[in-house]
């Protein structure tokens, strides 16, 4: 790589993945994952079940180890090397699809517990940001309640807020709306636009077409651990060219 | 044709059934033959029970009295217990001398009651107090040797005070090293992982009296010439090992229990593992498994009784000593309802307390 092109790599692009491969014991799960996300870019992901959306998003954050090829995320390359993945870890905020709030921690201690002990604020400014956050979601009033006692959709908002307060750079969304009921999942979408509309980088794996219509600048198509298609969303279901993503489309826009 | 309600149904109280004393009596203990009998039923057998214990215990029982001849009633004679109190209580520790154990249980309740009880919330200074000073200070009070304190050798050591020394200090070490052996047997790494299950394995797969047996009357024997491990800090050491085994998987049961979304969250949070482990896994899995562990330590109380195999005289082994007395011919009886009745004074205390605790940890996502 020329000196020219890693700084270009460095400034405007936030992701970079370059010819990964993962395997799960025998059973090949990525192949040849090539992916450039640029700052501030939004990227849904779709495909059916089973073809690695979630595995993908997982590696960028070292939750699932790749085998081969290179995972560049801010400009650190991941490797074992656990302090660099600490330091992604640290950009990188995720939202998961069953929430994983931590049951025994009101909603405002799930919010400050990674900035006073991952990036040593202190209590009072923690709180603060916390609160700022929570108002963004809209759900100030539920903070010094137990996320056992939210609905889902509630929990899921919590949990996008929780993500936030470590002022991540880019954030990773692991169908953030599959586990919630059909009248919820609206409140978490409109939070995600709002996040969008901000200019924060984000990769979202979901199976919402309307957000991926109004928000994305461009869907990709995973089918068996490969990209097979990725166009800017106009482009993408209206003309898409691969048979495989033809028949996907077909399936959930005539269940939807 | 559509169906439309117009009119919202308002909110009633519930059936009377439900609520009043007689309604619940009705509905529990008197719905259909077969449980109005098997209520009378009880009635009776509690009522027996409960009526020869008191009779046994306290009407027909003997108190006042200094000896053997005082023992006139059909019941019980209490005066045994009251003549050998002190023994019961301290052992052979010198008389002059007991003011310091009282002084050292003193200052463990006090340490007790501010770490278990809602009085203080911050918990910190407690903390210190309870498991730096307090051990330290009983240490010093209880054996002697400095600032001017008479050493007292363990061997006059005995009676409740034993048992109780033995039950904290098993109990204070199995729980945290407990917790440890539970995280190795979990570890990736393999080297300590197989370090951890061996030593549970190994510990869980012999009993206690053996383990005991082992460290009171096998180790010396290893031991080159002149070194000498006092006879109660093995059986300490050999308990705490046992018990933390026990506790071991006690833990890792309730590891299990949470779901791998947790870590990965504090992972994704940037959390390190042992940030994860203390702040969101631990927490979560001690919780769920307060039962257990305290039915560890109730079963590690009660197992106390078993150092008598080596010499050790704790509250058991005391109150047996006392029944051979000839003096006190034919009090065996009593002896042996007295330490049930402060073992289960103990072990009670402990049960109600997981009960509270659990109910005071109750965060509202369990249903």
């Amino acid at each position: 790589m020329s000196e020219a092109a890693k700084k270009n790599t460095q400034e405007d692009v936030a992701i970079q993945i370059i010819g990964m491969h993962k395997w799960y014991g025998e059973f090949h799960v990525l192949k040849d994952i090539n992916l450039t996300v640029e700052r501030g870019e939004k990227i849904v992901v779709c495909g059916p079940s089973g073809s690695g959306k979630s595995t993908m998003i997982r590696c960028i954050n070292r939750l699932e180890e790749h085998q081969q090829g290179q995972i560049i995320v801010d400009g650190i390359e991941l490797t074992n090397d656990v302090k660099k993945i600490d330091e992604i870890r640290r950009e990188v905020g995720m939202v998961f699809q069953h929430f994983n709030l931590f049951p025994h921690l009101t909603v405002l201690e799930n919010c400050t517990l990674a900035p006073i002990w991952v990036r040593k604020t202190p209590k009072a400014e923690a709180e603060a940001v916390a609160m700022k956050f929570l108002e963004r979601v809209k759900i100030p009033e539920q903070a010094k309640k137990y996320p056992g006692q939210l609905s889902g959709g509630q929990q899921q908002r919590v949990a996008i807020a929780r993500s936030l307060c470590m002022n991540p750079r880019i954030m990773l969304f692991d169908e953030p709306t599959s586990a919630l009921d059909p009248e919820m999942i609206s409140e978490v979408l409109d939070t995600m636009i709002s996040l969008a509309e901000e200019g924060m980088t984000m990769i979202c794996v979901t199976h919402e077409m309307g957000f991926a219509k109004t928000v994305a600048d461009r869907v990709l198509f995973m089918d068996a651990g490969e990209i097979i298609e990725q166009a800017p969303p106009q482009e993408f279901f209206e003309n898409p060219q691969s048979e495989r993503t033809q028949l996907f489309l077909s399936q959930i826009l005539h269940n939807a | 044709m559509a169906i439309v309600k117009t009119e919202r149904h308002a909110d009633m109280p519930p059936p009377v059934t439900q609520t009043g004393v007689i309604g619940w009596m009705r509905e529990n203990l008197f719905s259909s033959p077969l449980n109005i009998i098997l209520t009378l039923v009880s009635i009776y057998v509690a009522w027996a029970a409960i009526s020869s214990i008191v009779s046994y215990a306290f009407i027909n029982a003997n108190f006042a009295g200094e000896t053997r001849a005082d023992c006139t009633g059909s019941g019980a004679c209490w005066v045994f217990i009251k003549a050998r109190f002190g023994q019961i209580m301290y052992g052979f520790y010198p008389v002059e001398e007991r003011w310091r154990v009282d002084v050292g249980v003193i200052l463990a309740a006090i340490g007790l009651f501010l770490i278990l009880s809602d009085v203080v919330k911050e918990k910190k200074w407690p903390a210190a107090y309870m498991f730096v000073f307090v051990p330290i200070a009983c240490f010093f009070l209880f054996s002697g040797g400095y600032f001017g304190l008479e050493t007292v050798e363990t061997s006059q050591w005995g009676g409740l005070f034993l048992t109780l020394v033995l039950a904290s200090v098993s109990i204070f070490v199995a729980l945290p090293l407990g917790i440890v052996l539970a995280l190795g047997r979990r570890s990736t790494m393999p080297v300590v992982r197989m370090l951890c299950v061996g030593f549970i394995e190994l510990i869980r797969g012999v009993p206690l009296i053996t383990v005991l047996f082992m460290a009171s009357v096998m180790l010396p024997l290893f031991l080159p010439e002149g070194v000498n491990f006092d006879k109660l800090l093995r059986a300490l050491v050999g308990m705490s090992l046992f018990s933390a085994a026990y506790m071991a998987e006690v833990v890792r049961g309730g590891l299990q229990a949470i779901g791998k979304g947790q870590t990965e969250a504090a992972s994704s949070l940037g959390l390190g593992y042992w940030q994860s482990m203390g702040l969101i896994v631990l927490p979560q899995a001690l919780k769920i498994s307060i039962p257990s562990i305290v039915n560890t330590f109730i079963g590690l109380f009660k197992d106390t009784t078993l150092v008598l195999i080596i010499g050790l005289l704790d509250l058991l082994s005391i109150v047996k000593a006392g029944t051979t007395d000839k003096e006190w011919v034919g009090m065996a009886t009593e002896g042996y309802v007295f330490v049930a009745a402060v073992f289960w004074v103990f072990c009670f205390s402990m049960s109600r307390y997981s009960v509270w605790l659990e109910n005071k940890l109750h965060t509202g996502h369990k249903r």
